[in-house]
């Protein structure tokens, strides 16, 4: 009996292989947060009649990383990348036209130790004295770029003005006490148990819970709505099967499978059932003003807000 | 010693594709924005950190290595028991690790879930624990051969001349192996220099605190800053090229006996 069960994934993975051997091939390089969902969107796309000739290569990682390999000459048709900010790498390199679509939405939600012992519900209970946060480096995650200008916007959505609100995230990264290289490496770090509160996507904390790992998140009133971009190259062979499968991604046959894996969908005839906040806004809002100045101000590794808050924080006296 | 044209070629062909020219290359991507691009990053005083901290570790790491990698081989040649040799295949084992897993390893150890209840995860004492860890291999694997041809007549005639055991070491032993005691030491802080894999499991990764000049070079890579990136690793280099000519050199003059 054992036997035959362990028989039926290999008989599955047979019938699969000669959908494989079909006309097109896909190669699609993404972040690595939709790895699971991904699975299971392709797999649903080659059982339409649209997607039952197209096979996939896939490729999963950090998405920077991502980026820079596909504008270094990664073969890929299309991408699926975690900022807009990535999406603009490929489209300073001319790989990709600018405009790109949306797959999927998420939120920057605080992960919080079992029964949320800090009672951490909102921003300004990170900077309680005591507090300690996880957050990977902005240098190097975009996750960690999300959770700075999630904190910087929903100062600015509570009134602040952006002095106080830069200030307030100056003051956030003294409560800092790991920051990991990628938004993967800083969720191991908290489930390692490091700190009391892990700033990251609703979709990677539902992602880990579905692994069986135990993480509790509370969405603060404020928060940014992210928005995760996708992308077919100016260059691929296969434009027509990537610009179906876009087309189907945003379907929603799809979105559903989105949002079981935690995503929010971006197909209004999908219900969303997750909370929806208040205080929601996008990196496009007026305080934000867009990847391409967001990234300017706080990002540039010379003159970016973020390189005077980490010395701040850190302080070459203080080391 | 007279080295054949074909030979010296030979050599000279493989240093240059293995070595020279990927360290040229990073040498001319460090000054892409000219040399005023290159000062400006090594004089921020976050990579500068960050560097004398990889610097400081590695320089504990390989002395800590120099007395107990020595004190591992004695062991593992001079007394017998039993899992010897089990002992003795274990010490290259952190070779064979990749290094993501000495640092998981050293998280799930000295964590905050600590089963021992040593919290030393993202501190400077686990960067100082898993260094010891990757390069644990070196003074071990370079003193044990020499040791082992080691003639131990001398020794004895020594003893039974009344010579006490610390003055047999200081006087026969140790200058035996003090050069496989520096190769060992400079190979070790080489490699912990330019670790990278355990360390941004386990180092925590803050500026000014715990953040290593690998992992900097790697957070300025990803943010598109490759000027800055091959800036500090031509520094880096330079000055572990420094150091390591520094051992040979005292290596030398620790050997010149041997060579007159």
């Amino acid at each position: 009996m054992n036997k035959t069960k362990k028989l039926i994934p290999i008989l599955l993975a047979l019938t699969i292989v000669p959908a494989a051997a079909a006309s097109s091939n896909l190669s699609l390089v993404a972040y690595s947060t939709p790895k699971p969902a991904m699975a299971k969107i392709i797999q649903a796309f080659q059982q339409t009649p649209a997607g039952k000739d197209v096979s996939f290569s896939q490729s999963y990682g950090p998405s920077t990383n991502q980026a820079r390999a596909v504008s270094a000459g990664q073969p890929a048709d299309l991408v699926f990348l975690s900022t807009g900010d990535d999406v603009n790498l490929l489209v300073d390199a001319g790989l990709v036209a600018p405009g790109y679509g949306i797959a999927a939405d998420t939120v920057v939600v605080f992960a919080v130790r079992d029964g949320n012992p800090k009672h951490i519900k909102g921003w300004n209970d990170l900077l309680r004295p005591g507090v300690q946060v996880v957050t990977p480096n902005p240098f190097s995650s975009g996750s960690a770029k999300w959770n700075i200008l999630a904190a910087y916007g929903a100062e600015r959505r509570l009134g602040k003005t952006d002095k106080q609100a830069t200030a307030y995230v100056q003051n956030l990264f003294k409560h800092v006490v790991s920051q990991d290289t990628s938004g993967s490496n800083a969720t191991n770090t908290f489930l390692a148990g490091k700190g009391d509160v892990l700033l990251t996507y609703e979709s990677e904390a539902i992602n880990a819970r579905l692994q069986g790992k135990n993480i509790q998140y509370v969405i603060p009133r404020q928060t940014m709505l992210i928005e995760l971009p996708v992308a077919v190259l100016k260059k691929s062979s296969n434009k027509d099967a990537a610009n179906t499968f876009i087309r189907f991604l945003k379907s929603p046959p799809a979105q559903r499978l989105f949002v079981q894996y935690g995503f929010r969908p971006v197909n209004k005839s999908v219900k969303n059932p997750y909370p929806s906040r208040p205080g929601m806004f996008k990196v496009d809002d007026n305080y934000i003003g867009g990847w391409r100045h967001a990234d300017k101000v706080w990002f540039d590794p010379k003159s970016g807000r973020m390189v005077k808050i980490e010395q701040a924080d850190g302080g070459p006296t203080s080391g | 010693m007279d080295l054949r044209p074909v030979e010296l070629g030979f050599v000279t062909t493989f240093l240059t594709v293995v070595v020279a020219l990927p360290i040229a290359a990073l040498v001319w991507a460090s000054r892409a924005d000219g040399w005023s691009g290159f000062w400006y990053w090594i004089r921020q005083p976050e990579p500068l950190s960050a560097l004398k901290l990889t610097l400081v570790m590695a320089a504990l790491v390989a002395l800590t290595n120099a007395v107990f990698g020595t004190l591992i081989a004695w062991v593992l040649v001079r007394d017998s028991f039993v899992g010897q040799r089990l002992v003795n295949a274990v010490i290259d084992l952190p070779f064979a690790l990749p290094t993501i897993v000495a640092g998981l390893l050293v998280l799930a150890l000295y964590g905050p879930k600590s089963p021992v209840h040593v919290h030393a995860a993202f501190t400077r004492a686990a960067i100082y624990l898993v260094l010891l860890f990757v390069t644990l291999p070196f003074v071990v694997r370079t003193v044990q051969p020499v040791l082992h041809e080691l003639d131990t007549q001398m020794e004895e005639a020594a003893r039974s001349l009344g010579a006490r055991e610390l003055v047999v070491f200081t006087r026969i032993v140790l200058p035996s192996i003090l050069p496989g005691i520096l190769s060992g030491v400079a190979m070790a802080f080489a490699r912990a220099v330019g670790e990278i894999g355990s360390i941004v499991i386990i180092s925590g990764n803050r500026p000014f605190r715990t953040e290593l000049a690998s992992v900097w070079i790697l957070n300025q890579t990803q943010s598109g800053n490759g000027t800055g990136a091959a800036a500090l690793a031509t520094l880096l280099l330079a000055i572990s090229f420094v150091v390591l000519l520094g051992v040979g050199g005292f290596r030398r003059l620790a050997t010149r006996h041997e060579r007159a």
